[in-house]
């Protein structure tokens, strides 16, 4: 049985190129980047070449880049290390935000920050007149995601960052899902923070990086040696940052190729799923998100027989449902865009990548209605009309 | 995170629908948390479960209790039947990821339901209690 990988927005593979760049910083150029001998001094270069790419990948400057261990980091870093120098305050995020900034910010609200969790419309994008009145006098930052993991929806981040700061607020937004896939140039956006991860961009897992514009000042999370201008201690994942420099470049180029393709795939999916399935509800917004993402629900049948049913016929995805994410909720995703608990059990997510192909969408097309007329026979939700 | 056994029975489930008729009917679970069960059984004159079907919305653990149970319990006597429970249910699949033994393993509280149906229906309430020692709760969506 073939198979096929319909999940990009969990993980990538590693480009056969970002692993060979990678190879030689585990056994040969093994140097800590902190010593000043041969080895070390190829490590460093290594390591400051790789910020340059993320940079310029960014349209940032290079000493605006800070390695981290990853997109999850990254958001705590921003979140966690901008506001320690306050007092207690206020603080904005979006109702669809990533775990990764969802959680960091009931953290915060439980060391005393006030946070406002903006509400999104029914297709996901930021209700811009609630976000705008939820300042206040002592809002210290906003946290809106580029684009949304779990829906694909792109949020208007220039005008949001625009408005945080002519409310005297910093704004920061995690662009994990959207590094790679669309252009994304933090002077363009005017943001003060952006997070990006390595294994979503064909990168390897276990390195992100957290961009910080020049005059933000951040309190570090982790202490230590002083690496990362202070800013993360610990020795440097050489061999990730040398893939995430590789990846992101090479990610970065390809969007003008790669975009229109999955674009045209995506909206082909999209298209067979509402028209071959009656009951089914496409999520999220219909242009205005990732390339790759198809998101939609389907009344009657829960989310992670569908998964499983999906993979013993070879193709892999991921589901919002309660079950499939291991948790009792379904997707907060999901029920934010004011979806019922019961539909919102039979969401479902493929996230396309650059290898996929028109035939594995025809295939998926093919083998996915049977499936879930199966489970609609088996479920006493279903009544045939 | 599945056992095979477990799989086998999502993918091929055993005894999937409703009996036209049937002699009784119990259903648990609700849409809001992502399952729900209904086991429906016909009963011969000895007291015996001749035919039982199930329908069920839910996760693969879901569908796979709900196609065990059915097998577990075909043509056993009520008594018989009203012991298995939802512990003895994940047993004979080989075991259940923890976070799927409570919300998603109620296919045996289904069944008891089913039986509940049959006698009072045939007019038999009074035995409910001796039969049914273990009687489920119905779920409301509040209590998840």
């Amino acid at each position: 049985m073939k198979s096929v990988y319909f999940d990009h927005a969990a993980t990538t593979p590693v480009d056969a190129r970002v692993l060979a760049a990678m190879l030689p910083y585990f056994s040969e150029r093994y140097g800590n980047p902190s010593e000043i001998h041969r080895l070390g001094r190829e490590a460093r270069v290594a390591v400051e070449q790789a910020r340059a790419e993320v940079a310029a990948a960014l349209g940032a400057g290079e000493k605006e880049i800070v390695f981290t261990g990853g997109g999850t980091e990254s958001d705590n870093l921003a979140l966690f290390g901008y506001l320690q120098r306050f007092a207690p305050g206020h603080l904005i995020v979006s109702a669809t935000e990533h775990p990764a900034v969802m959680e960091a910010a009931r953290a915060l609200n439980r060391a005393g920050w006030a946070v406002d969790f903006i509400p999104v419309d029914a297709q996901g994008v930021v209700d811009r007149d609630a976000y705008e009145q939820a300042f206040r006098g002592d809002t210290r930052l906003a946290s809106v995601m580029f684009a949304n993991n779990v829906v694909g929806t792109i949020q208007p981040i220039a005008e949001l960052a625009r408005i945080a700061h002519d409310k005297g607020a910093a704004f920061h937004t995690d662009a994990v899902q959207a590094v790679g896939s669309v252009p994304v140039d933090v002077t363009e956006l005017g943001v003060d923070m952006l997070s990006l991860s390595g294994h979503k961009i064909y990168g390897p897992k276990g390195v992100g990086a957290l961009y910080v514009k020049r005059g933000t000042r951040l309190t570090p999370m982790i202490h230590g040696g002083g690496h990362e201008r202070r800013l993360r201690s610990g020795t440097e994942n050489v061999p990730g940052i040398v893939g995430l420099g590789v990846a992101i470049g090479l990610a970065t180029a390809a969007i003008a190729e790669v975009r229109p393709r999955l674009e045209a795939l995506r909206d082909r999916l999209a298209r067979g799923v509402l028209e071959r399935i009656p009951e089914t509800r496409y999520l999220g917004h219909p242009t205005q998100r990732l390339p790759g993402n198809v998101s939609f629900t389907v009344r009657y049948v829960e989310g992670e027989s569908m998964l499983l049913q999906l993979d013993t016929h070879g193709f892999m995805v991921s589901s919002g449902s309660a079950c499939a994410s291991g948790s009792l909720e379904p997707s907060h995703v999901v029920l934010a865009l004011g979806l019922g608990a019961e539909e919102a059990h039979g969401s479902m997510r493929i996230s396309l990548g650059r290898e996929n192909t028109a035939e594995e969408a025809e295939s998926f097309l093919d083998v996915f209605p049977p499936i879930v007329e199966k489970l609609r026979q088996m479920s006493p939700l279903y009544v045939k009309g | 995170m599945y056992t095979d056994l477990v799989m086998d029975h999502f993918s091929n489930p055993r005894n999937v629908g409703e009996i036209e008729g049937a002699d009784g009917v119990g259903q648990i679970g609700n849409p809001v948390c992502g399952d729900v069960m209904r086991i429906s059984i016909a009963v011969d004159d000895e007291d015996r479960i001749a035919d039982v079907k199930f329908k069920t919305f839910g996760c693969g653990a879901a569908v796979a209790t709900s196609s065990m149970v059915t097998e577990m319990v075909m043509g056993k006597s009520l008594t018989e039947a009203a012991e298995i429970s939802n512990k003895a249910v994940a047993e004979a699949l080989g075991g259940l990821p923890p976070n799927k033994m409570h919300c998603s393993n109620l296919a045996a509280d289904a069944l008891h339901l089913a039986i509940q149906d049959y006698l009072v229906k045939s007019g038999r309430e009074a035995e409910v209690e001796q039969i049914l020692t273990a009687l489920p709760k119905v779920h409301a969506p509040s209590s998840h």
